[in-house]
């Protein structure tokens, strides 16, 4: 799974314009973050969908990232995901 | 060029930017990947609005570029007695090329502007598009795979994919009689040029008078069903409360006590011009312009409030293109002083239906149709 996720990466992002510039707020587990939901989409997903998320709201979200849409994300990891996105993109 | 209107999310106007996608003139960049762009607001003041220009909005990021002479529309399920397969060349000469207007509206446009905000794609107002649609009888299709008495449901599937194996693909499915109308087509070309990579080439459904949602790009697969269609993009999203609004379209095979399918549009309207804040000198008559449209039954009127809706004038209504084309409008305003001016624009349906002061709140925030206010300034 984790060699998958790897792999995946490194994709080229297929039509899309330059999201590289995207620079998500400094903080604890803001790597793991731009990994996990960098595989399926850019970034400007999170900036765009703040600062009016609460923690119920963000848990919402991170639920049907991983549950619905399969994000490759351990049950570790979802309390570090969710302690990013709250402290640096919150209501 | 702003972002969009001042309301939307700080993040979401702070991550906006003026964006090209390869064919594509610079449109309001919401998200990069997948795309989602929408169109500038001064860009919907034509009649058809351009392939460079028209909105772009995809949930999902794997989009491969079709060879169109190698694409095949397979046409089964279980509610077929003949199972067919199509290509390009064969649809366009077998069938009856129609053209039809419609508009091409995204159900969470101006999503933005909802408060309290809803996750999402935060659109302004420019989630839509309004084009002359070339394509075949989806009604005529059908008809030659000799549909069962038992057909329930029509599901429609695009050439484009979730990146990771477990994401949902994007099927959406049609109530039967809405998949037999006359104007639901199977479109190749719009504005008489093909499809725009990024508007579904080679070919897309258009279904009139309905959200976009349902006008599969980039379409590949339909399977007429026996049961209602379980996908997720059908029983989980583009859902709204039952009995919130009073849209027809409904679709009672997807519907439960508690939520039902997003369908039909609602009547709506958009200033196109002056922008947002605009100033104007001394004497300047002032030309307000837009356009109205909604679901099918068509625009009776359009009314202008230039005194922040205390009183109400007519609008005069521009060509008619059908009833699922938007409708263009445009109203004189000579200030006798100078001052700022709260515009309000609301239309009304052929069936009595109007724009409120507010949008109806919904979890995911589909079906804004609140009147829009914009401030003018006479010096």
């Amino acid at each position: 799974m984790k060699r998958s996720v790897l792999v995946l990466l490194w994709l080229p992002a297929i039509g899309s314009g330059d999201e590289s510039h995207i620079q998500l707020k400094d903080g604890a587990g803001k790597e793991l973050v731009a990994a996990k939901c960098a595989i399926c989409h850019s970034l400007d997903y999170i900036p765009m969908n703040a600062p009016f998320l609460g923690p119920a709201d963000w848990e919402k979200v991170v639920d049907k990232m991983v549950g619905t849409m399969g994000a490759p994300v351990s049950d570790e990891e979802v309390p570090v995901v969710l302690r990013y996105l709250n402290t640096n993109y919150g209501q | 060029m702003l972002p969009g209107p001042d309301t939307l999310p700080a993040g979401a106007l702070e991550s906006a930017v003026l964006s090209s996608l390869p064919g594509k003139q610079p449109l309001i960049k919401r998200t990069y990947r997948p795309p989602n762009y929408e169109t500038p607001p001064a860009a919907l003041n034509d009649p058809f609005t351009p392939n460079s220009r028209f909105f772009v909005r995809y949930h999902l990021s794997s989009i491969p570029a079709v060879d169109a002479a190698a694409w095949k529309l397979r046409i089964g399920g279980d509610a077929v007695g003949t199972p067919l397969e199509y290509t390009l060349a064969e649809l366009q000469r077998r069938f009856e090329v129609v053209d039809l207007a419609a508009v091409c509206q995204c159900a969470g446009n101006r999503r933005g502007l909802f408060q309290p905000h809803v996750p999402g794609i935060q659109w302004g107002h420019g989630a839509m598009g309004n084009a002359l649609w070339k394509g075949i009888r989806l009604r005529d299709v059908l008809s030659r795979a000799h549909l069962k008495k038992e057909a329930l449901e029509v599901t429609f599937d695009g050439a484009d994919t979730g990146v990771l194996a477990k994401t949902p693909d994007f099927v959406k499915s049609l109530p039967l009689a809405k998949a037999l109308d006359d104007h639901t087509l199977i479109a190749f070309a719009m504005n008489g040029e093909a499809l725009p990579h990024w508007n579904g080439f080679p070919a897309r459904l258009v279904v009139p008078g309905w959200t976009a949602t349902y006008w599969v790009k980039h379409l590949n697969a339909i399977d007429v069903v026996s049961k209602a269609f379980d996908g997720f993009w059908m029983k989980t999203a583009y859902r709204i409360p039952t009995g919130l609004f009073a849209e027809g379209g409904r679709f009672l095979s997807q519907q439960t006590e508690t939520s039902t399918p997003v369908t039909e549009l609602l009547v709506n309207s958009l200033i196109t011009h002056p922008a947002d804040g605009q100033r104007f000198g001394h004497g300047d008559a002032i030309d307000i312009n837009g356009v109205a449209w909604d679901g099918g039954q068509g625009i009776s009127r359009v009314e202008i409030s230039t005194d922040g809706g205390r009183s109400w004038d007519l609008c005069a209504l521009g060509k008619d293109y059908g009833p699922y084309a938007w409708r263009p409008w445009v109203y004189r305003f000579a200030p006798s002083h100078s001052g700022t001016f709260a515009v309000k624009v609301r239309a009304t349906n052929r069936s009595g239906s109007t724009q409120g002061t507010t949008a109806i709140e919904n979890p995911a925030g589909y079906h804004h149709n609140a009147i829009q206010t914009i401030t003018i300034h006479r010096v």
